[in-house]
């Protein structure tokens, strides 16, 4: 009963802050609904027991969130993101898309014929996620670390506006930068 | 195994966090009015938070014109929340409220919400310096989070196990601040910054006329200094079963030993506090990116050397 009750509230938060983020008219309050809207998802994986994966969905988005709220303002259209703003775009568009995109979901949830579970949980299920993700599925995470790692890198060399050799000479010979802030490193 | 303690503890445990707060903020006036040359006696010093607190909480509230007030108000009552919720897993004794299974991981994942606490409580003024002032404090995080969640791994690893109360069993011989001094200070400097406190308050800096916080008043700057103060407290004595062998020590019962220890670093924190200026940004980041990052995986590595030496895994 309790465990029903929770799966409700739980599960109707994700689907009203969801759908609340496009109802608001600050991209703070958006963003922060969308956390809730996350947390709430947390909650509903924490409740099927998989508690290493529910903690870190709620550490991750958390931050992920706030990286967004400062992103997202920092490129909206009006200066500061102080101003009132709307989520919609393309309207008709989006609802087609997104109408079908339900539909699509919701037809493949009730329609497959889900399989029986066989055999139980292992014990330790942070054990058994690390250990799949360290030996079968190894290759599939070495490729997608260095693939991210990769991105990261690409991204911060085409943003940064001066590189080591504005900074520090064209032989890099020069013994201090001249940055205008300076970093607390001294180089 | 599942040793936590009865329920009725979960009651008790913000009482002690706000009681080990007001301790901290006591000494803290008796720090700083020594460092500004007018002592403050002690007995002043030790009925200052109340004080404090009665006149916030008679005092005007502060609303800025169009504010979002809405988002203010989560974000401060998110900050003391935060600090109740990661205390949870902390071991009071051997035994902490909640034994989580993932505890390590909890404590990281409820300690991160100051992130959006102090960005909401800027945002929500609507006021430069505010504004300012919580942009700063992402600004830290995405400094101190890497290095701090490193210094925790590292502490998982040399137990072998992400419960607290398992991290505390490991330490019955040997401190991990012995085999993990780098990740022991990256932890400590990790607690100061995200309680926006020290030399990391330049998201509430005098220079902003108080930062995030220069817009509160009353009942809301209560609740975020509440907040801050109880975030250093968690986090401190989260140094204790971590790094500090938890409640292990001769003579003094386990609850002692951890109340002992966690006044310790409270007092090494305040003690440190006002010999060391306010970082900058630009500096911090740069310093925990080029030199605390990779210095806390090597601590990991190590660590993790040693671990499988012994035949762990």
């Amino acid at each position: 009963m309790i465990t029903l009750a929770l799966f409700v509230v739980l599960a109707a938060t994700a689907i009203v802050a969801g759908a609340l983020v496009f109802r608001v008219d600050s991209m703070a309050r958006a963003t922060f609904l969308l956390l809730l809207s996350f947390l709430a998802v947390a909650g509903l994986v924490l409740m099927t027991g998989l508690q290493y994966l529910g903690v870190v969905i709620v550490l991750m988005m958390v931050i992920e969130m706030v990286v967004m709220a400062v992103f997202m303002i920092m490129y909206m259209m009006n200066p500061a993101g102080l101003m009132t703003m709307t989520m919609f775009h393309n309207t008709r568009g989006a609802v087609a898309i997104a109408a079908t995109v339900f539909v699509a979901l919701a037809a493949g949830a009730l329609v497959v014929d889900w399989p029986v579970r066989g055999g139980v949980p292992a014990p330790d299920l942070t054990m058994a996620l690390g250990e799949s993700l360290m030996s079968g599925q190894m290759l599939t995470m070495m490729t997608l670390g260095v693939t991210l790692f990769a991105t990261i890198v690409g991204s911060v060399v085409l943003a940064t506006g001066r590189g080591r050799y504005d900074r520090l000479g064209d032989d890099l010979g020069a013994a201090e930068s001249d940055d205008r802030d300076r970093g607390g490193v001294g180089r | 195994m599942n040793v936590a303690l009865p329920l009725g503890w979960a009651v008790l445990l913000p009482v002690l966090l706000l009681a080990v707060a007001w301790a901290a903020v006591a000494a803290d006036v008796v720090v700083a009015g020594r460092a500004a040359g007018r002592p403050v006696p002690w007995t002043t010093a030790a009925a200052l938070p109340g004080r404090e607190a009665l006149r916030l909480l008679v005092g005007q509230r502060r609303r800025a014109v169009a504010g979002d007030e809405l988002l203010r108000g989560v974000g401060g009552a998110v900050l003391p929340i935060a600090a109740l919720l990661a205390a949870a897993v902390l071991p009071l004794g051997l035994r902490p409220v909640a034994d989580l299974g993932v505890g390590i991981v909890w404590f990281n994942a409820m300690e991160v919400f100051a992130w959006a606490a102090v960005w909401l409580v800027g945002w929500g003024a609507n006021s430069t310096m505010s504004l300012i002032g919580g942009y700063r404090f992402v600004a830290q995080g995405l400094g101190w989070e890497l290095p701090h969640m490193f210094a925790l791994i590292t502490a998982a690893i040399g137990a072998q196990s992400l419960r607290v109360s398992d991290v505390v069993a490991a330490q019955q011989g040997l401190w991990f601040v012995v085999i993990m001094p780098v990740a022991f200070v990256a932890f400590l400097l990790s607690v100061a910054a995200m309680a926006f406190w020290g030399p990391f308050g330049a998201p509430v800096g005098r220079d902003l006329a108080g930062g995030a916080a220069a817009e509160l008043g009353g009942v809301d700057r209560l609740v975020v200094l509440t907040g801050r103060w109880l975030l250093l407290v968690a986090a401190a004595a989260m140094a204790v079963p971590l790094f500090l062998g938890g409640g292990h020590g001769p003579w003094l019962p386990a609850w002692a030993w951890v109340l002992v220890k966690t006044l310790a670093v409270l007092a090494a924190l305040v003690g440190l506090r006002h010999r060391i200026p306010t970082i900058r940004m630009e500096r911090w980041t740069e310093f925990s990116l080029v030199v605390l990052t990779p210095a806390t995986i090597a601590q990991a590595l190590v660590v993790t050397l040693v671990v499988l030496g012994e035949g762990g895994v």
